[in-house]
């Protein structure tokens, strides 16, 4: 998925071949991945696609069922393979995992500790953000989850950006070998403080923290525990709101001069007479408005610096 | 559990100062900001003192520094806190004991503090710290015992940041650049807020080895975001419609090697189009696009392409001031140039492979007329992540492109940020926040037979 292998690159002439990764796209909410294989079939409410008539089709395409049901065909990216990757856990999604890898200060050649490798969500985000140079080290107690996200990193493409080890990080710390070598450590664990101490020592002075903890008095007690050794602590807490969009015409017919609430968009943008008004109100307007449903919480991201002593 | 030593790229990521190196100068925990480069006759100025930057060079990032008074002039000293003072300073009173104090006792008569300001003046005059001043107005201070521990600390900090004021030497990052001028100037920057840069970033899949087609109205900002996560591969097309390419003086905040300078391009959408399909008319069309205001940047934006680089005033330090003061030529600091016009060369694979992403920040312009022409340059299944300060361009923007099917997953999505204060017994929200960072616009090009 990454540009570490510059003939899977996407551009003009980049073809689906017989064996890439593909992200089959229904709707925006309903995607899958898949690996193309030239005997393979895909069977979905929209019919059968057979995967021998994607090979040779550029990324992006639409592509047919034997119903003429469609779907299209993209390359995988970080945020698509969030959106279609199998939940072993619950998973960080784009609003905090971007925010955690600005505030981490990251960039291509950096050492990165993360703590638990949960489904890899973020870990795939963090490979590409240090990528080509740097490396992940991420760790799971979790024998058999540890071994599905290196498939997972296997399939993506980024397993030379990765390594997963299996390890309770709150229980023994991150190993005695990144003592001093981290430029930043993510923590997604159910009591962050213990593993704090392990992560101070395994930061480069100034080097960064994060912790992500759903509920506040894991953020209280990490707090307390990072003031010891850690400076600039800063909590946050970030949500997305989006929004949908539609033509609509404006039907101001019945209520006329006098009662202007009942079309305040139109009146305020066409203020200038009567006869304005009406031709803005037959015309489509597009509008947008805040989508019915949103999340309205993630969990809360603390952010601290290792005090700089030398 | 790995075969190869860990390690990490100190190189591309350096952690200590240089001459030559630019800082971000954080004075007295956030109530100014200064960005400055660091060379043996840079001052700061604090009031009517100044200070020689000299101390800072071949330092750590992260490290504090305190203004001394000093017997001649006052100059900056590594401070370091002790461990135990650190603990009882940061933890604002986590052993909170019962409180019993109250505010009832204090009367606002101006009379608590016994010390005069000539007391002061000839303390300093015989060479007291900063700190040995702060103790002796807390010891002169008939109210001090009455306060609340809380408050106690509150006015220990107050004067502390007036008679030993603290210098924190950061690491210029996209991060912190963009906090510092969204707090100060975020006119300057389209109102761009930090997570809105971070998910642009993300939309449009930065990463090392793409090629990213950049439209940055927001001052360099964006443009030195995605250089940093290109980390010297691959490369950026910073491109302008409107004829004029537009200022981007932030780049020079940003400690950016030669190796990732020389990644940032510029190049017309004129000549980026020409090849797409070389109508003269729809180069046209662009041209009307231009603004009076790229218009207006032409001087301060030629000399930022033509010279060489520079941050620096008289002092070599900028107070974020804009632009026309910052680019004042200094002698003494070169940084390495970027933005060079892009080589026939690199125009042609562009026009071979498409870009890999396109991101715009043009907070002042129409996404719709920007996003037409462009859109056409990005590669099958390439993202794209168009930044807007007000939601209707995008919406319409939105709107278009599904009438025209040239884009699918469209999404307009606006970040919602808050911080929270976090103390013992004392965590709530933060009682000011920023109200809005503006709406991103995301989605992926498609292939159509008629593209």
């Amino acid at each position: 998925m990454l540009l570490t292998d510059p003939s899977k690159k996407i551009s003009f002439n980049r073809c689906i071949r017989d064996g890439d990764l593909v992200i089959v796209y229904e709707r925006h909410d309903s995607m899958k991945a898949v690996k193309v294989c030239k005997n393979s079939v895909l069977q979905n409410r929209f019919g059968v696609f057979k995967h021998s008539d994607w090979i040779g089709k550029p990324f992006g395409s639409k592509v047919f069922s034997n119903k003429n049901g469609f779907v299209y065909l993209l390359t995988p990216t970080p945020e698509l393979w969030t959106l279609v990757l199998s939940h072993r856990t619950q998973i960080l999604y784009i609003a905090d995992i971007s925010l955690v890898i600005m505030y981490l200060e990251i960039v291509p050649g950096c050492l990165v500790l993360e703590s638990g490798t949960g489904s890899g969500s973020l870990t795939t985000s963090l490979a590409r953000a240090v990528a080509p140079t740097g490396h992940v080290y991420t760790f799971d107690f979790h024998e058999q989850r540890a071994a599905s996200a290196r498939e997972d990193f296997e399939k993506t493409g980024i397993s030379t950006l990765v390594t997963v080890g299996v390890r309770d990080i709150q229980g023994e710390g991150f190993p005695d070998e990144f003592s001093g070598l981290a430029d930043s450590v993510f923590l997604d664990l159910p009591q962050p403080w213990l593993a704090i101490p392990s992560a101070g020592k395994m930061l480069k002075q100034d080097g960064i923290l994060c912790s992500f903890s759903p509920c506040i008095e894991q953020v209280q007690r990490s707090c307390e525990t990072l003031r010891s050794n850690f400076t600039d602590i800063r909590t946050f807490e970030i949500l997305l709101r989006s929004y949908d969009v539609r033509e609509w015409r404006m039907d101001c017919s019945k209520v006329d001069e006098g009662t202007s609430i009942a079309c305040p968009p139109c009146k305020r943008r066409q203020p200038s007479g009567e006869g304005s008004v009406r031709d803005h109100q037959s015309s489509p307007a597009v509008m947008a408005r805040p989508s019915a449903e949103a999340r309205g919480h993630t969990g809360y991201l603390t952010f601290a610096r290792l005090k700089c002593i030398l | 559990m790995s075969e190869n030593k860990p390690q990490s790229d100190s190189i591309q990521n350096p952690r200590v100062t240089w001459e030559g190196c630019s800082v971000l100068l954080d004075i007295n925990d956030g109530d100014r900001l200064v960005f400055a480069r660091l060379s043996a006759g840079s001052t700061l100025k604090f009031g009517n003192k100044t200070c020689s930057l000299q101390p800072l060079i071949g330092c750590p990032f992260g490290s504090l520094f305190q203004v001394e008074s000093g017997k001649e002039k006052p100059y900056l000293s590594r401070y370091i806190p002790s461990t135990e003072e650190g603990n009882a300073q940061d933890e604002g009173g986590c052993q909170l004991k019962e409180e019993s104090r109250d505010n009832r006792a204090i009367i606002d008569n101006n009379q608590a503090q016994c010390l005069t300001g000539e007391d002061i003046d000839a303390m300093k005059r015989q060479g007291a710290t900063g700190n040995e001043i702060v103790e002796a107005l807390i010891a002169n201070s008939a109210t001090f015992e009455k306060k609340t521990q809380f408050s106690q600390e509150k006015y220990r900090l107050k004067k502390q940041k007036k008679y030993a004021p603290k210098v924190l030497l950061r690491r210029p990052f996209s991060r912190s650049i963009c906090e510092a001028y969204f707090k100060k100037y975020p006119a300057r920057i389209g109102f761009l807020r930090v997570d809105a840069l971070s998910l642009l970033l993300s939309m449009a899949n930065v990463t090392a080895n793409s090629d990213v087609l950049v439209v940055d109205m927001v001052g360099g900002l964006l443009t030195g975001a995605v250089a940093e996560r290109l980390g010297g591969t691959g490369s950026l097309c910073n491109t302008y419609p409107g004829g004029t390419p537009y200022p981007m003086e932030i780049i020079r905040m940003f400690n950016f090697n030669s190796e990732i300078c020389k990644r940032i391009l510029r190049c017309s959408p004129k000549d980026l189009c020409s090849a797409q399909n070389g109508t003269d008319e729809q180069v046209g069309q662009q041209k009307d696009v231009s603004t009076v205001e790229s218009q207006s940047n032409e001087q301060t934006s030629l000399s930022v392409s033509t010279e060489e680089v520079h941050l620096s005033s008289e002092n070599n330090v900028a107070d974020l001031v804009p632009e026309n003061e910052l680019s004042t030529v200094s002698k003494t600091c070169k940084a390495p140039k970027a933005g060079d016009k892009a080589p026939k060369e690199a125009i042609q694979l562009w026009k071979e492979n498409g870009f890999s992403s396109l991101i715009i920040a043009a907070p002042e312009q129409d996404a719709w007329s920007l996003v037409k022409d462009l859109l056409p340059l990005l590669s099958y299944s390439a993202p794209f992540a168009i930044y807007h300060q007000y939601l209707q361009p995008l919406a319409t923007c939105m709107h278009n492109l599904q009438l025209e099917k040239m884009a699918i997953g469209l999404q307009i999505s606006e970040p919602w940020l808050r911080e929270y204060q976090v103390l013992p017994s004392r965590t709530h929200p933060c009682m000011q926040m920023s109200g809005s960072g503006g709406y991103i616009l995301s989605g992926t090009r498609t292939f159509t037979s008629q593209s």
